[in-house]
C-alpha cells in the first residue's frame, strides 16, 4: 500500500514522508479505505509554498494511515461514493474555496470568508453576519410545516438553529445550521504565540477542556521531543476520566429532567458538581484549566489529594449507583428511552459515528482501545452490551461508562509516582513535520494536527471534535420521531456547538 | 415509589448555607490574586512574558481580572513571589477599570446602582445569552439552579424569553455570527434593564482575544452593568455578584 503511509498517534513523520498522489490515485484511495471498515479521523486543506495540498488521515481497526495530493480550484466530490467525507469536503470548500463537484449537499459548515481570498463557493456575501444564508430543504405538499428554532434557545445552553420540516406532528427531516459560536480558532492558532496555545486549546469546548488540551500538548510533545512521565501520565488519564464521568452524570440528570422525572435530575444535578470539585482538588479548576502543559502537568497529585479524591469517590459511588437504579428501573422513564431515536448500526457506520453515539449503535470504536494514549494501555476497556442505536442505549452507554471511569480512577490513584509541576515554555518545533493526536474525550475521537514549516512554525492546525461527526446522527436520529422527542434525543447526543464550530 | 424515598432520605439536604454562613473553595483554587508590591521588578517582567493573556502590567504591578484566565502560570513562574492567587472567590465589578487590580477590589455592594436594588432585589429574572461561550461559563452557570445553590431561593432566575426577563447574562467572545442574534436578544428585553457580563470572554475576549472573528468586548456594544471575572467564574463568584450587586 504505497498510497498510504501508516503512522502512529503522537508520532511525528516528516512532511515529505507523506504520499504525495495524483489526485485521482487519492480518491480511489480514500473511498477503497473507507469502503473497508475506513474512517475519516481528519481530512482538509493546506497551503504548502504556492501549492495548494490536500490531507487526510484514516484509521482502520488499530491503524493510522495518512496520505495526500495537490489540489487546484476543484476535485471531484467522494461523497456520492461513501458519505463519511460529507462534512470533511464542505468544510474544505468553506476553509479554502475548493469546490468538491458533485457534492450532493454543498452548503457551508460554519459560515466565514475562505482564507485564501478565492472566489466563495457558496456565494455568500460576509458582511452580512447571519449564518443560514442559503436555502434550507424543504419538504412540499399541503400538510407539511416547518419549524424553526435558535439560534438562541430556551435554556442556558449554546446557540445553533434547527430547522425541522414536519408531517403533523412527525418530523420528516430536521436540518441543523451552526457556525453561530465560530471564533476562527483554526486561524488563531499557528498565528499566535506558543504560550497561548494550551489556553485556547482549553476552550476549543469548553467541557473536553482536558481531551482538546490532551491533543494540543501531545502534539507539542511529539514534535518537540518532550517525554513524559509516567505519573504525569496518571494525573493526565484521572482528569480526563474526571471530565468523562462529570459530563455523563450531568447528561443523565438532563436527560431525567427531560422525561419530567425530577428526583434523578436534581440528585445528578448536584452529583455532577461533586465530580468537579474533584476536578478542582487536583487543579485547582472545575473544568480542568490550567492542568495539562507539555511535559507532563502543571499541578502534582500528592498524598493529601489523593486520599481526598478516595473518600470523595467512596461516598458518591453508592449514591449514584442508586441514582443510576432509580432512573433506570422507572417504567415511566424506560417508556421515554426505549426505542426513541434509533439509529441503526449501518447507518451509525455510514457516518462514521464516534463515541458513545457511535457504541450505543454498536460501532466498537473506542480511541482508548485502539490507538491508546497516556495510561489506557494498562487498563481495561468498557465494552458495552446494550446496541440498539436509541436513547435508552445511549443513556446506559452513558451509566456503564461512570462506573468504568470510578474503577478506572481508583485503579490509577494506586499506582504512585513522582512527578515535577511543569508549566509553559516556548517549545521549539520540529520544522517540516507533520503529527496527528487522537484522545478519546468524554463525547468521543478528538483529534489534533499539526504541520510546521521549514523554520518550526505552525503552518496549520487543525481540530477535530466529535461533534463534527455526530450532528448529523442526530439529525438522522430524528427521522419520523414526533417533534415532541427532539430535546429527549438532543441530549443523549449532547454535542458540541462550539467543538464542532470552532 | 420507594425508591424514590430511599435514594431522598440518602441524598438528604445538600443546600448550602452561602451566604448566611461562609463557604472554603480547597486551597488550590485559584481566586482573587494577591500580588507582592515590594518584588523585584524583574520578576514582575518575567510573570508579564509569561502572561498567555498579557493581562500583567508588571509597572504598575497589575493584573487585568478581564483578561486573565487563572491558569496559574504567573504563580508558578515566579514561585509565589510576585503573585499568589487566594481562595477568595468575591470578584465582581461594576466597572471595567476596577478589574486591573493590585490585589484588592472595591466592594461591589457599595458601587451597585441604588436603583438596581429597589428595582431588583426581591425578584431578577435574567435572559442568558451564549454568544460564542464555550459551554464553561454557560455549565458553570447553570449549576446554579442545582440543589446546593438553588439560586431561585433568593428570587433570581433565568428565563426562557427576553420578554420575561430584567435583563441579559452574556457569555462567550461574541461572535461576529452572534452579534445579530445577541443584539436582537437585548432589543427584546422590556426596560429598564440590565446587562452582565460573564466570563473573560464577554469582557475581553478571554482567550479569543484578537480574534478577527469576534468582537470580544461585550461593553462596545451594550453598556454593561457588572462584571464577573473568572474562565469560566466559579459558580460562588456569579452567585456573591448576584447578590452583592442586586440585594
Amino acid at each position: 500500500m504505497d498510497n498510504l503511509l501508516k503512522i502512529e498517534n503522537g508520532k511525528p513523520i516528516a512532511r515529505t514522508d507523506i504520499p504525495n498522489l495524483p489526485l485521482e490515485g487519492f480518491s480511489q484511495t480514500l473511498v477503497d479505505l473507507a469502503e473497508n471498515d475506513g474512517f475519516v479521523v481528519q481530512m482538509f486543506a493546506y497551503e504548502d509554498g504556492k501549492d495548494t495540498k490536500l490531507l487526510a488521515v484514516m484509521r482502520q481497526k488499530r491503524d493510522l494511515f495518512v496520505t495526500g495530493c495537490s489540489v487546484n480550484k476543484e476535485f471531484d466530490s467522494l461523497t456520492s461514493a461513501n458519505e463519511k467525507f460529507h462534512m470533511f469536503e464542505r468544510e474544505i470548500a468553506e476553509q479554502y474555496g475548493i469546490r468538491p463537484l458533485n457534492h450532493p449537499w454543498l452548503k457551508m459548515v460554519r459560515y466565514h470568508a475562505n482564507c485564501t481570498g478565492a472566489q466563495d463557493v457558496f456565494g455568500n456575501n460576509y458582511k452580512e453576519e447571519i449564518p443560514g444564508n442559503y436555502p434550507y430543504f424543504q419538504v412540499e405538499g399541503e400538510d407539511i410545516h416547518e419549524v424553526a428554532v435558535g439560534p438562541v434557545h430556551a435554556g442556558i445552553i449554546e446557540p445553533g438553529h434547527f430547522r425541522f420540516q414536519c408531517i403533523g406532528e412527525v418530523v420528516l427531516h430536521l436540518e441543523i445550521q451552526l457556525g453561530y459560536q465560530h471564533r476562527g480558532v483554526e486561524k488563531m492558532l499557528p498565528k499566535v504565540p506558543k504560550k497561548r496555545l494550551p489556553i485556547i486549546c482549553e476552550t476549543i469546548a469548553g467541557d473536553t477542556t482536558i481531551g482538546h488540551n490532551l491533543c494540543c500538548c501531545q502534539a507539542i510533545e511529539g514534535l518537540a521531543g518532550l517525554e513524559v512521565d509516567e505519573e504525569a501520565r496518571v494525573v493526565r488519564t484521572i482528569a480526563l476520566e474526571l471530565e468523562r464521568m462529570a459530563n455523563h452524570v450531568g447528561d443523565l440528570g438532563a436527560l431525567s429532567g427531560d422525561v419530567a422525572f425530577n428526583p434523578p435530575a436534581n440528585y445528578f444535578g448536584r452529583l455532577r458538581g461533586d465530580v468537579l470539585n474533584l476536578s478542582q482538588v487536583l487543579c485547582g479548576s472545575r473544568m480542568g484549566r490550567g492542568l495539562v502543559r507539555p511535559g507532563g502537568v502543571a499541578y502534582v497529585l500528592k498524598d493529601e489529594q489523593r486520599q481526598l479524591l478516595r473518600d470523595k469517590i467512596a461516598e458518591i459511588k453508592p449514591e449514584i449507583e442508586h441514582v443510576c437504579d432509580l432512573l433506570f428501573t422507572a417504567n415511566t422513564v424506560l417508556a421515554r428511552f426505549e426505542d426513541t431515536g434509533k439509529v441503526p448500526l449501518e447507518r451509525a457506520e455510514k457516518l462514521g459515528l464516534v463515541g458513545y453515539a457511535g457504541r450505543a449503535s454498536g460501532v466498537g470504536y473506542d480511541a482508548r482501545d485502539s490507538f491508546p494514549t497516556e495510561c489506557y494501555a494498562t487498563l481495561p476497556v468498557n465494552r458495552n452490551t446494550m446496541t440498539n442505536g436509541d436513547v435508552c442505549s445511549r443513556a446506559t452507554v452513558r451509566r456503564e461508562e461512570i462506573m468504568h471511569s470510578f474503577s478506572l480512577i481508583e485503579t490509577l490513584l494506586d499506582r504512585k509516582g513522582d512527578t515535577e509541576a511543569v508549566f509553559m515554555k516556548d517549545y521549539k518545533l520540529s520544522p517540516s513535520s507533520f503529527v496527528v493526536t487522537l484522545n478519546e474525550g468524554w463525547r468521543g475521537e478528538v483529534s489534533h494536527c499539526i504541520l510546521t514549516d521549514a523554520t518550526g512554525g505552525i503552518l496549520r492546525y487543525k481540530v477535530k471534535d466529535p461533534s463534527f461527526h455526530n450532528w448529523t446522527g442526530l439529525a438522522m436520529a430524528l427521522r419520523n420521531e414526533e417533534i415532541s422527542e427532539f430535546p429527549l434525543c438532543n441530549k443523549s447526543f449532547n454535542l458540541s456547538y462550539c467543538g464542532f464550530d470552532l | 415509589m420507594l425508591k424514590v424515598i430511599k435514594n431522598r432520605m440518602e441524598q438528604g439536604c445538600k443546600t448550602s448555607k452561602y451566604p448566611k454562613e461562609p463557604i472554603s473553595l480547597y486551597k488550590r483554587f485559584r481566586g482573587l490574586p494577591e500580588i507582592k508590591k515590594n518584588c523585584d521588578p524583574a520578576l514582575a517582567k518575567l510573570c508579564a512574558e509569561a502572561c498567555p493573556q498579557d493581562a500583567i502590567d508588571p509597572k504598575k504591578k497589575k493584573i487585568d481580572l478581564g483578561r486573565c484566565t487563572f491558569c496559574g502560570q504567573c504563580e508558578m513562574q515566579s514561585g509565589g513571589k510576585f503573585v499568589h492567587f487566594t481562595e477568595n472567590f468575591a470578584m465582581g465589578a461594576a466597572n471595567r477599570d476596577d478589574l486591573w487590580t493590585d490585589g484588592t477590589l472595591p466592594d461591589l455592594a457599595a458601587h451597585s446602582k441604588k436603583h438596581f436594588k429597589k428595582l431588583f432585589g426581591r425578584s431578577l429574572q435574567l435572559r442568558q445569552v451564549s454568544a460564542a461561550g464555550c459551554n464553561s461559563c454557560e455549565a458553570d452557570t447553570n449549576v446554579l439552579n442545582t440543589p446546593f445553590f438553588d439560586l431561585s431561593r433568593f428570587g433570581i432566575d433565568f428565563v426562557a424569553s427576553p420578554r420575561h426577563a430584567d435583563g441579559v447574562h452574556v457569555t462567550g467572545p461574541i461572535s461576529r455570527n452572534m452579534k445579530a442574534a445577541l443584539l436582537t436578544t437585548y432589543e427584546a428585553v422590556p426596560g429598564p434593564k440590565v446587562v452582565i457580563a460573564s466570563g473573560a470572554c464577554s469582557i475581553s475576549g478571554g482567550p479569543f482575544w484578537g480574534s478577527e472573528d469576534v468582537v470580544g468586548d461585550l461593553n462596545s456594544l451594550l453598556p454593561v452593568d457588572l462584571y464577573i471575572p473568572g474562565c469560566p467564574p466559579h459558580p460562588l463568584c456569579t452567585l456573591h455578584a448576584l447578590l452583592n450587586f442586586f440585594k
